[in-house]
């Protein structure tokens, strides 16, 4: 298999902030879904992998190629969509366009109309007017018009209604049938990739905490409900993350640590990418 | 062809899958040689991620149900009337013994068991 994306021992360090030594890589073909609480690194990772920041050490290559010696060809093969609008406010969908499709090799205009008709943005509208959604879809056309076989979305559905989110990831869907195609999402609504995403990679302060395919990891975890009088300080050595109150306790295990509990009456559950996520955070 | 996905079923998503395709191949509403969506195909219609579909898809054709085709597809292997058969006869003993087994639970002779099997096959 050919990876996309690979991520080797990078580090970045800021006043207060460290990404530290993270490694991860993605194979063509597939959607990573990029998880973690608001401040875990998220964006730092996207903006090195962009090339936006300068890391420290380590080394970034997408497509196999060096990320920042090799910048110029590869970004011609990116789709990249920021969470923030990065266009000028000012001026129309049409001549925003017109200004950045020269930048791309491969550049398409008919499906620059195609996603316009199907997002229903007006070319005539100026970029202010447009609604954080209609922005959204703005950013998303253009980084599918240009052929790109890598697509990084930075946080694309935060503020937007359940509605939109699950248009967008009709559209992720529709472009992944080429299986040449590649997408890295970060979001913290886990809800999104609960089932979209093949591999999912979660950070939390700087580091990775595990890059995995999502159905290996939702294996490898149980949630155990009981009550808290079973939990034993032996016990509690075990578990990833209790939360307890009066009625009883909920916490997450291994899977492999379920045997604990089998002399007691518990509840056991698949988890969910976000109480994985609740969870893990809070160790 | 229908497929349908459970949230609440303690089964992953998966083994949902290739269950329901196994059936049916069994039952004989899946014939030999008849063509599968893609796993990209069948990932979109059912909502699910490409590996996941990937991995029922895989799991059939080590059980002999499917066969790939590099660059055709995914297609119902020719299957053995003997090895369906085998295969039913194995759904039925399971059938039978989570039967024996409840038959225990409840203080069941085998006789018991017997005399209700004869009546329902009347």
């Amino acid at each position: 298999m050919t990876k996309i994306l690979e991520i080797n021992g990078v580090s970045k360090e800021f006043k207060g902030f460290k990404l530290d030594n993270i490694t991860f890589g993605l194979e063509k073909g597939y959607i990573m879904g990029f998880i973690g609480p608001n401040g875990a690194g998220k964006t730092t990772t996207i903006r090195l992998i962009m090339n936006l920041l300068k890391k420290d050490s380590g080394d970034i290559k997408i497509f196999g190629m060096d990320n920042v010696s090799d910048e110029v060809p590869i970004k011609d093969r990116i789709g990249f969509v920021y969470e923030e609008n990065y266009f000028y406010e000012h001026l129309t969908v049409n001549k925003m366009k017109e200004i950045i499709a020269p930048f791309y090799g491969k550049w398409d205009d008919n499906k620059f109309n195609e996603y316009c008709e199907k997002f229903e943005l007006t070319p005539k509208k100026k970029i202010r007017d447009l609604s954080k959604g209609t922005k959204m879809k703005f950013s998303l056309a253009i980084a599918l018009s240009h052929n790109a076989e890598f697509l990084i979305l930075d946080e694309p559905t935060s503020g937007l209604d359940p509605v939109f989110r699950d248009k967008l990831m009709d559209i992720l869907r529709e472009e992944i049938q080429d299986e040449n195609k590649s997408i890295l999402f970060s979001t913290h609504i886990t809800s999104d990739l609960e089932k979209i995403a093949d591999y999912i990679t979660f950070i939390n302060n700087g580091r990775i905490v595990f890059s995995n395919q999502k159905d290996t990891i939702l294996e490898n975890y149980k949630i155990i409900k009981g009550d808290t009088g079973i939990l034993t300080d032996e016990i509690r050595n075990e578990l990833l993350g209790i939360k307890e109150n009066r009625f009883g306790f909920e916490a997450l295990c291994d899977y492999e640590k379920e045997s604990l509990f089998s002399k007691f009456e518990v509840v056991t559950e698949k988890p969910s990418l976000e109480q994985m996520m609740v969870y893990l955070s809070n160790k | 062809m229908k497929i349908i996905i459970k949230n609440s079923s303690p089964d992953p998503i998966y083994k949902q899958i290739s269950d329901q395709l196994r059936g049916l191949i069994i039952t004989g509403e899946l014939k030999s040689g008849e063509a599968l969506p893609s796993i990209r195909n069948l990932a979109r219609d059912l909502r699910i991620s490409v590996i996941t579909t990937k991995r029922s898809y895989e799991d059939l054709e080590r059980e002999g149900f499917l066969e790939t085709v590099g660059g055709k597809g995914t297609f119902v292997a020719p299957q053995n009337m003997e090895f369906i058969r085998e295969q039913k006869l194995k759904i039925i003993e399971a059938k039978l013994s989570e039967a024996v087994d409840e038959a225990r639970m409840l203080g069941l002779k085998k006789n018991e068991l017997k005399e209700m099997l004869d009546a329902l096959y009347e």
